[in-house]
């Protein structure tokens, strides 16, 4: 079966369904207003700030903040890309179409996941720009050092948050059981296990805490993380490729 | 062609589908009959290669499922009408479709025309009744314009003109020369629509044999009888040469149209008739007799079921 032809079709799918543009639309929207909100508090902040923070102040970072909230937009794209076959009974059609259970999910994650970069490269950069508009004399320019590499890496953080989610939801199957370990683990549980000092050291290897050191030119005062922005990422990937293996395993041993 | 042979799929201890050998032959329409849970959906689904068989193996014109390039230009299937997106139009549904097996754009429209949906193409499936979804899934078994065609309950919730259209478009398909593969619960559509009958029941095939072959083993045709002197007419019968079956209720039985004779019979010996009546026995009694006979054979063939027991009898034993 020719790989073109499976991937022409998984393209019509993806924008053939209102919620491809929903989640994709809200990821764009929460993660550039939130930034430039947070952007914009900072800069009233900084003068009340104490000297350590103050150098380790990193306005590319920050133009970032609202990542946190749009990677979860993000989170709903990937399951639902995946998990919607399911849901739907549209798998059964599909496979009978495509018997190549590989070449079907490699299709739909390729096409997916390229999507996702282009609206995640899109959206750092506007959300860069804005932010250090908003930020005013304390911003930083895409010249300085590092800070090219943190863009863009914003975009790929949001695309390997988007493949992680697909891999989940091959494994999971269901839209609902996807969704709900996936947003409170990101939202809150990596959280935490970043922020408590009993659990720090484990949580700054989850995907998350790992893949987002891209997005930060400025080292803390009291770093003590073991991998740089690249090594992050790279754990981060491991990540995804666990679970695009286990989602193809599943998908590969089970009944449709 | 489709060929099984041993085709077997368990589910822990269950068994759905049991030791499947049969052959699905071009030309004519097969229809696969089973009451509810027999295990033809499960069979269809192994076809298409969506179910791993626990054993044995099913070939599509002498391969697997998997094998086939572009398995839609060979094998079309509709297994359940719901097997799709409820949020994307016919028209995309279709249209994916075709673009993962290299099918062209202008045979989407075709097909839309061929099951009437072209005023809705643009709309969404959910919005659509049991009916246009079960067209959808038929547009999309035609698609490829494929030799093999399969229908999981095609006729289900359509309406009298739909049915008499799904009808008519197997029988032309398989007057086309090709295998037309058709599931159903029903015996009395079956009749209408297949030439050749593969019956099974609790996943164990209980017939393979063509449709008018069960019709004229089947559709036993006798008169029944009912007198207050059935050994004077036993004794008038059997002089005269008629077989006669005693069945358990006190009626008699005689094979063939033969009524007008008994009558005279009868008459002539000055035998008192309650009842002289023709009898045919229909093809959906000869099918409820078949897999009632499956259903009694698996009961009889595990231990007898324990006595059931009201709750608090073990406690009152203890004590």
């Amino acid at each position: 079966m020719a790989t073109g032809q499976v991937i022409r079709s998984e393209w019509t799918k993806i924008r053939s369904v209102a919620s491809t543009v929903w989640t994709l639309s809200l990821a764009v929207v929460v993660t550039i207003a939130l930034g430039m909100l947070i952007s914009l508090l900072s800069k009233n902040e900084f003068d009340n700030m104490d000297r350590a923070d103050q150098l380790s102040f990193d306005p590319t970072f920050i133009s970032f903040a609202g990542m946190s909230l749009g990677q979860l937009a993000m989170i709903v794209f990937g399951v639902l890309v995946v998990s919607n076959e399911y849901s739907t009974g549209m798998i059964r059609t599909s496979l009978a179409a495509v018997p190549q259970r590989g070449s079907f999910l490699f299709s739909k994650i390729t096409v997916a996941t390229g999507l996702a970069l282009l609206v995640g490269l899109v959206t750092s950069f506007v959300t860069f720009f804005l932010g250090q508009a908003m930020l005013g004399e304390h911003g930083a320019y895409i010249g300085d050092e590092g800070v090219l590499r943190a863009v863009i890496g914003g975009g790929l953080y949001m695309t390997l948050i988007a493949m992680f989610s697909m891999g989940v939801a091959a494994m999971l199957r269901s839209p609902m059981l996807s969704l709900g370990i996936l947003m409170p683990f990101f939202f809150l549980v990596s959280n935490i296990l970043g922020n408590v000092p009993a659990t720090k050291k484990i949580g700054r290897y989850l995907p998350d805490q790992a893949g987002s050191k891209i997005m930060q030119v400025v080292t803390p005062v009291d770093n003590d993380t073991p991998y740089g922005p690249w090594g992050g990422l790279g754990i981060m990937m491991l990540w995804v490729i666990a679970a695009l293996a286990g989602g193809f395993v599943v998908l590969k041993r089970r009944d449709a | 062609m489709i060929e099984l042979e041993g085709l077997t799929k368990r589910y822990g201890e269950k068994m759905a589908v049991n030791n499947l050998t049969f052959t699905v032959r071009p030309g004519i329409v097969t229809g696969f009959l089973g009451p509810n849970g027999a295990g033809k959906s499960t069979t269809m689904r192994m076809m298409l290669g969506l179910d791993r068989p626990t054993a044995g193996d099913v070939r599509i014109d002498g391969k697997h499922y998997d094998q086939l390039k572009d398995p839609l230009k060979y094998i079309g299937a509709l297994l359940d009408a719901k097997a799709m997106h409820g949020g994307r139009s016919a028209y995309n549904h279709l249209l994916c479709l075709a673009q993962s097996n290299g099918i062209p754009k202008k045979r989407v429209q075709e097909v839309l025309d061929t099951v009437g949906l072209t005023p809705v193409a643009r709309k969404k499936a959910k919005g659509f009744s049991l009916g246009m979804g079960q067209r959808l899934g038929i547009a999309g078994a035609l698609l490829g314009d494929p030799r093999i065609l399969m229908f999981d309950e095609p006729v289900n919730g359509l309406d009298p003109e739909g049915i008499h259209w799904i009808r008519n478009l197997m029988k032309s398909l398989a007057a086309q020369g090709r295998t037309v593969f058709v599931s159903s619960h029903l015996m009395s559509e079956m009749a209408l629509t297949a030439d050749h009958l593969v019956v099974i029941g609790q996943g164990r095939l209980l017939a393979d044999t063509s449709m008018a072959d069960f019709i004229a083993q089947n559709s036993r045709s006798y008169v029944r009888i009912r007198t207050p002197h059935r050994e004077r007419l036993l004794d008038v019968l059997q002089r005269a040469g008629v077989t006669v079956v005693q069945t358990g209720n006190g009626t008699l039985e005689v094979d063939g149209g033969k009524s007008e004779r008994i009558g005279e019979l009868a008459a002539q010996h000055r035998i008192v008739l309650h009842e002289l009546s023709p009898q045919q026995a229909s093809l959906e009694e000869a099918f409820m007799q078949l897999t009632a006979e499956s259903v009694e054979y698996h009961a009889h063939s595990e231990a007898p079921p324990e006595q059931p027991r009201a709750w608090g009898d073990g406690w009152r034993k203890e004590s």
